[in-house]
């Protein structure tokens, strides 16, 4: 096998499991040792490079990072990554000064952006500070995207939008709201410099069964609907509630009924209760708020009286597999089912639309009809046009729409600066050793035993009441202070100095969860099944040292590291060192021109 | 030393054993000594061999002396019975708690000073009595826990830290015990654990006085060029005459070796001891064989380890002195306080 290559920033990125998973690449550990340090606003700001919306995300992510979570191997739960950057967040000080200051003056570069949304606001904040004279127009009459029109505000108050968008506005821009762009052609003939495309992906998907027309008045487009709440023209909803799909949407929608006057609500879906698409978080919470949720049937057709919907008719499925291992929904032989309602709110999925974007125009699409764009650079076939958030790829979340834009200025800035957008500049990285003395880390080190901390909710009966009501209450400091000593601090890396082990197997004997294995070298298949603790989770590496004292290597299995420091602690040479790794994303200005 | 406690956080995967136990479970507190001494290597073999032979930590007494290799029964077995003596007291103390409870398992822990300097006499009769035990010294040559003095095993001619040559002829417990009716003895190396932790499991299967001689450097003060218990001097001159694996009893018997290279010898308990051979011609049932063995490749430098010499028919004390089945301890007082006819018929015989 290869020797360990550990010099590279890639190889110690993946070991920060969080971090490698966040889309944007967020330093989990490095914000979570603040928090628990009580340096909330240090936390905030290194949330607020990373991912822009730390207030947001605190209470919305997606979190792609928690399933990826190491803790979440040792023990039953991951940490509570997500929450605890609402802990930094609601415990801040005024954090304005620290801000970027708006330019002094314009670079002579003009960028216009189409959508207002997470996705064009990165790339405004990038490149703002910069001297780009930024125009941002979204057809909405405030700023914020999805964030602001879909979230319902009993998970996320508008305060903060309000809060971590105005940090963004504030660098100094030209805000067109209320202004829809309706002509991709005419923007371009007004001379800008570059345009971000961050419009999103704000086409509800429709169910087209019989009966659909005739009840249309209590048939709504889930978030069509969620929109209209959140702008206030809705108020009310039936008694009867149907929510169709089992997406995040879903969720939003139902919960949402459930403040507005539906008192019997329920979410059915097509897939099993384990496919849907919701998180599972968001699962939980409608439950918790009495909603059940019917699985594997299929609506077929709405029915109605004399113009007003009655309900709605389900073929009741099963899930089959099929001769290529394909999963398969086949009808149950079951009889039909109908159910009651007054209102169906339909949540089965969102596309892209773009009907002012004039074809012939430079622009190529491809077989889905979707503007081809370069997943690194963001760029489309007309050189300074460039996509972002749900309007590249399709339907995404926050924090993609945050890493795209984060991407798109880096090619936005090349580009204005008249450099190759291909050029990516790779990330610049450190590692410094954490050790203050001989059993001393300037980390916590000492393994916490506490399980995951749930976050509190206001009670349940206030907050059916009101949907600006914000349920969950968030850690307060003394539980994020627990929460966050449950991390293990993936970041301080154990790093290995072939040429000062004398294979006293210290490191090995001490090492609570068998990372370490002295052996004879071998391929990776092979080693992997003669370690002290088989490496069966081919997604984490092997550090392999280079042939020691006696001709055996040592292995180092990442899989489930603690990050203890006690191989360190235990080892007489030192010839193990926990060294603090960070990882400088490359974001748009100085860092990443060609130099 | 390390002042955070060991993670109780494991490997998902770690095995059980048969009494649902996993290897983490025979752990102690977390060791005091020095990063690197080859003591902890010692009790994470003594804590691998408890697991493997499923031993109940209840029913194990660990005892030891003074110095840096008899703190070492705080860091393994946590669970299980415990006694720290005063320096080289250790043997008589576990003569008696054997004499007293002889159901448990004894293993003694001790060091080379312990043993061989202040406790030589003790060494030499719990082990001409046949304590049943299994007896190990963690032997580094020197006085760990004292700073560094040569011990009583420090061999002649090597030098201490400072440079200093030891004048005194070193002793060899290998070759004491052999002489003292020992009936189990092996010598291994802490940085050997695949022949190791066999000799430990095969030892405390052992019925009968069993010892074991571990060379164990001492990174403090004994680590360096000249001295004859380091880690690159063991490495370099240890000869292993075989190579042991104990099956327990009534476990099917496979053997990857060719015939004739492998001797099978059945212990008391029905555990099957398969010995490997390395040495040609080494026979580990000959006990005047081995000194003479161990004597000559002494002389060339070389350490002999592994399996040296084994009486698997061997008897303990309590043969010896023929006492009843239960253990002396949970005789009740009928038993012990058989009354005054009972004395008088004694009495009687003897007159
Ligand atoms: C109900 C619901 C709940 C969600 N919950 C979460 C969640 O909890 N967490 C999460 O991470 N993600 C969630 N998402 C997804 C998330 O909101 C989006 O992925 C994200 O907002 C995409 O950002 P964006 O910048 O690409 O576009 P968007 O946020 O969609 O913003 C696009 C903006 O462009 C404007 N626009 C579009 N076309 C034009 C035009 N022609 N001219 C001018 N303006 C235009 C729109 O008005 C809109 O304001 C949710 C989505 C929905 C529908
Ligand atoms: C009666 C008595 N004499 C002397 C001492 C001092 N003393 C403590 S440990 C030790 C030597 C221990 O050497 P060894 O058994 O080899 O253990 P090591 O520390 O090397 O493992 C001595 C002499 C003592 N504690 N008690
Ligand atoms: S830091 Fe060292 S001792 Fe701790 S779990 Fe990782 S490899 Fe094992
Ligand atoms: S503790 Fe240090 S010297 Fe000993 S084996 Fe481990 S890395 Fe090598
Ligand atoms: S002084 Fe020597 S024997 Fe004692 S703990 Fe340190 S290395 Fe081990
Ligand atoms: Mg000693």
């Amino acid at each position: 096998m290869q020797r360990t290559s550990a010099w590279t920033p890639d190889y110690f990125h993946k070991v920060v499991d969080c971090q490698f998973a966040c889309p944007a690449h967020t330093p989990v550990p490095e914000y979570i040792r603040l928090i628990a340090d009580g340096r909330y606003s240090d936390a905030y700001m290194v949330n607020w490079k990373s991912n822009v919306f730390p207030g947001i995300l605190g209470r919305t992510c997606d979190r792609p990072c928690e399933p990826a979570c190491r803790r979440g191997r040792v023990e039953e739960e991951p940490v509570a990554i997500c929450r605890l950057k609402r802990v930094a967040a609601d415990n801040k000080d005024d954090i304005t000064a620290r801000l970027p200051a708006p330019a002094d003056k314009s670079n002579g570069k003009r960028v216009a952006m189409i959508g207002a949304g997470p996705a064009s606001l990165t790339v405004a904040r990038d490149l703002a500070p910069l001297g780009y004279e930024i125009t941002l127009f979204d057809g909405d009459a405030k700023a914020g995207g999805m964030i602001r029109s879909q979230i319902p505000r009993f998970r996320l108050p508008e305060s903060v939008i309000d809060e971590e968008v105005g940090y963004i506005t504030g660098l100094g821009m030209t805000l067109r709201l209320g202004e829809r762009i309706d002509s991709l052609k005419a923007l371009l003939a007004e001379g800008y410099d570059a345009i971000f495309i961050g419009s999103g992906a704000p086409r509800g998907r429709d169910l087209d069964l019989p009966g659909r027309e005739e009840a249309r008045a209590n048939i709504h487009i889930g978030i069509d609907w969620l929109s209209s709440v959140s702008f206030g023209h809705i108020e009310k909803i039936g008694r009867r509630v149907i929510v169709l799909g089992g997406g995040n949407t879903a969720m939003d929608c139902c919960r949402t009924s459930r403040r507005l006057g539906g008192e019997d609500v329920k979410v059915i879906v097509r897939s099993g209760f384990e496919e849907m698409k919701a998180s599972a978080w968001e699962k939980e919470d409608a439950i918790h708020e009495d909603i059940p949720i019917l699985n594997f049937r299929v609506p077929t057709a709405f029915t109605h009286e004399a113009g007003k919907l009655t309900g709605v008719w389900f073929e009741v499925v099963r899930a089959e597999i099929d001769a290529k291992g394909r999963r398969k929904l086949v009808p149950s032989g079951e009889p039909d089912e109908h159910y009651d309602c007054d209102d169906v709110l339909v949540a089965v999925g969102q596309e892209n639309a773009f009907p002012w974007m004039e074809r012939g125009i430079g622009m190529e699409f491809d077989e889905w009809d979707m503007p081809k764009v370069d997943t690194i650079t963001m760029q489309s076939t007309i050189p300074n046009v460039f996509f972002g958030g749900d309007a590249a790829f399709g339907p995404k979340n926050i924090i993609w729409a945050v890493a795209h834009g984060h991407d798109a200025a880096v090619s936005i800035d090349k580009f204005c600066q008249g450099q190759d957008v291909t050029e990516r500049p790779p990330p610049d990285f450190s590692l410094v050793s954490q050790k203050m003395g001989i059993h001393e880390w300037s980390y916590d080190n000492d393994i916490a035993n506490d399980r995951r901390y749930r976050v509190p909710q206001r009670e349940k009966a206030v907050v059916l009441k009101d949907v600006k009501m914000e349920v969950e209450l968030g850690f307060d400091p003394a539980t994020g202070y627990k929460e966050a000593e449950r991390c293990l601090n993936c970041d301080v890396q154990t790093v290995f100095a072939d040429n000062l082990c004398i294979e006293c197997d210290a490191c090995e004997d001490i090492c609570p969860v068998d990372c370490i294995t002295f052996t004879v070298e071998t391929d990776e298949t092979d080693l992997r099944t003669r370690l002290k603790a088989p490496a069966l989770n081919l997604d984490q590496d092997l550090y392999v040292s280079g042939a020691l004292g006696t001709g055996r290597v040592m292995v180092k299995d990442e899989d489930v590291c603690l990050h203890c420091g006690l191989c360190a602690e235990r080892c007489p040479t030192g010839a193990w060192d926990m060294q603090r790794f960070t990882l400088e994303m490359t974001h748009a200005g100085a860092a990443c021109q060609s130099r | 030393m390390t002042y955070i406690l060991k993670p109780q956080l494991h490997h998902p995967n770690l095995p059980t054993n048969a009494r649902g136990f996993t290897r983490r479970d025979y752990e102690g507190s977390v060791s005091t000594l020095c990063a690197g001494c080859g003591h902890d290597s010692i009790s994470s073999a003594i804590i691998q061999a408890a697991f493997e032979l499923n031993l109940p930590p209840h029913r194990i007494a660990k005892l030891s002396g003074i110095g840096c290799s008899s703190k070492t029964p705080d860091y393994f077995m946590g669970a299980s019975h415990g006694f720290n003596t005063v320096h080289g007291r250790m043997p008589s103390v576990l003569t008696g708690a054997n004499l007293a409870n002889k159901d448990l398992i004894y293993l003694g822990v001790s060091g080379d000073g312990d043993s061989a300097s202040i406790g030589l006499g003790q060494f030499a009769h719990a082990v001409r009595r046949g304590v049943n035990m299994l007896y190990i010294v963690e032997n580094n040559g020197v006085y760990g826990l004292t700073k560094g003095q040569f011990s009583a095993t420090s061999d002649k001619g090597s030098k201490s830290k400072k440079g200093v040559v030891n004048h005194d002829a070193g002793i060899d417990l290998v070759g004491l015990a052999l002489q003292l009716g020992a009936t189990y003895v092996g010598r291994s190396f802490s940085g050997d654990k695949a022949q190791l932790v066999p000799l430990i499991k095969a030892g405390l299967a052992h019925k009968g006085a069993a010892f074991i001689d571990v060379i164990s450097p001492c990174v403090q003060f004994n680590n360096h060029v000249g001295s004859t218990k380091s880690f690159d001097y063991v490495r370099e001159h240890n000869e292993a005459v075989n190579r042991l694996d104990l099956i327990p009893a009534h476990a099917s018997i496979k053997v990857d070796y060719a015939p004739g290279e492998t001797v099978m010898v059945t212990q008391h308990d029905g555990s099957v001891l398969s010995l490997h051979k390395l040495a040609e011609l080494y026979d580990p049932s000959d006990r005047a064989a081995a000194l003479g063995f161990l004597q000559s490749r002494q002389a060339q430098g070389e350490i002999v380890t592994g399996l040296l010499y084994v009486d698997p028919e061997a008897g303990d004390l309590h043969d010896a002195l023929d006492t009843v089945a239960t253990p002396l301890n949970a005789l009740d007082g009928a038993a012990l306080v058989p009354g005054a006819k009972a004395l008088d018929a004694i009495n009687a015989s003897l007159r």
